[in-house]
């Protein structure tokens, strides 16, 4: 189990802002042309959606403020740090059609593989 | 062979530790080409799903603020009941031809009561949904408001 202490050491080196955040729930589903990624992010509108690929690494990041309510905090559940996760990019994705959309918390992300690496039939000469 | 490799950060080593075994599972599925039933899926599925909430108090009301990512606001049914407010509703999975490579998001029924500390007006309950975050807003009946009470010299 090597390769826990190694991610951990990878992402150390990593010159990050030193903030807080919390992971996501991310739900992943494969098809035949891609992948699609979903992540729960409540409390994110569309602007504080931030997805970018560098380096074959997909980070996906929503940032939000807290909750703007009248009054003081009784009884506190959520955590309220943005969000953040990082994904190693399967190198058969098209990183240049990568989507992504966000409804009611819920950020989408669609992951196409390049066309060059689809199934195909070869026809014969 | 893992197709994405994942990094997740803020995660303790134990979730981590589930993470391995979720993936070792994925895989084993794979292989045998089913899957192991609901009962063992990630360690999402082992508890019911009970949605964060938060509760602020002001001198005239209250607020929940609940984080219900990914429905409509069809699907939540919000009931007050004796000051007990209760948050419940379905998410449903929908059933797609897509082979799901891992699951972390809660799904089924969902039920949170909260007792609140003061009665409030039944009529006047305000809530909205928004960016997957449900917020009702309580006011104080009459009789909980904060009120001054003058002493008088008799």
């Amino acid at each position: 189990m090597n390769t826990a202490s190694q991610e951990n050491q990878t992402l150390s080196q990593k010159p990050t802002e030193q903030r807080a955040y919390v992971a996501p729930y991310v739900d992943i589903e494969t098809t035949e042309s891609g992948y699609v990624l979903y992540a729960e992010m409540p409390g994110v509108s569309r602007d504080g959606i931030e997805v970018t690929v560098e380096d074959g690494e997909l980070v996906l990041a929503g940032h939000r403020q807290p909750a703007a309510v009248n009054g003081q905090l009784i009884h506190r559940e959520t955590r309220p740090l943005s969000f953040r996760r990082v994904y190693e990019l399967d190198p058969s994705v098209d990183a240049g059609k990568i989507t992504a959309r966000i409804d009611q918390g819920i950020l989408t992300v669609t992951l196409p593989k390049a066309e060059s690496v689809k199934p195909r039939r070869i026809e014969l000469e | 062979m893992n197709i994405i490799r994942y990094q997740n950060q803020g995660l303790s080593d134990l979730s981590q530790a589930f993470d391995r075994f979720a993936v070792l599972r994925d895989e084993m599925d794979r292989l045998f080409d089913r899957s192991l039933g609901p009962v063992f899926r990630t360690t999402g599925s082992l508890s019911r799903w009970a949605p964060a909430l938060d509760v602020y108090q002001e001198k005239d009301e209250f607020t929940v603020v609940a984080e219900l990512p990914g429905l409509r606001k069809e699907e939540i049914e919000l009931s007050l009941n004796d000051g007990i407010l209760t948050i419940s509703g379905e998410r449903k999975q929908e059933k797609k031809n897509e082979q799901t490579y891992r699951t972390e998001r809660f799904y089924g029924r969902f039920h949170r009561s909260v007792t609140l500390p003061a009665s409030v007006d039944g009529n006047k309950i305000k809530a909205t949904y928004q960016d997957g975050v449900l917020k009702v807003v309580l006011p104080k009946a009459e009789e909980a408001k904060p009120k001054q009470i003058k002493v008088s010299v008799g």
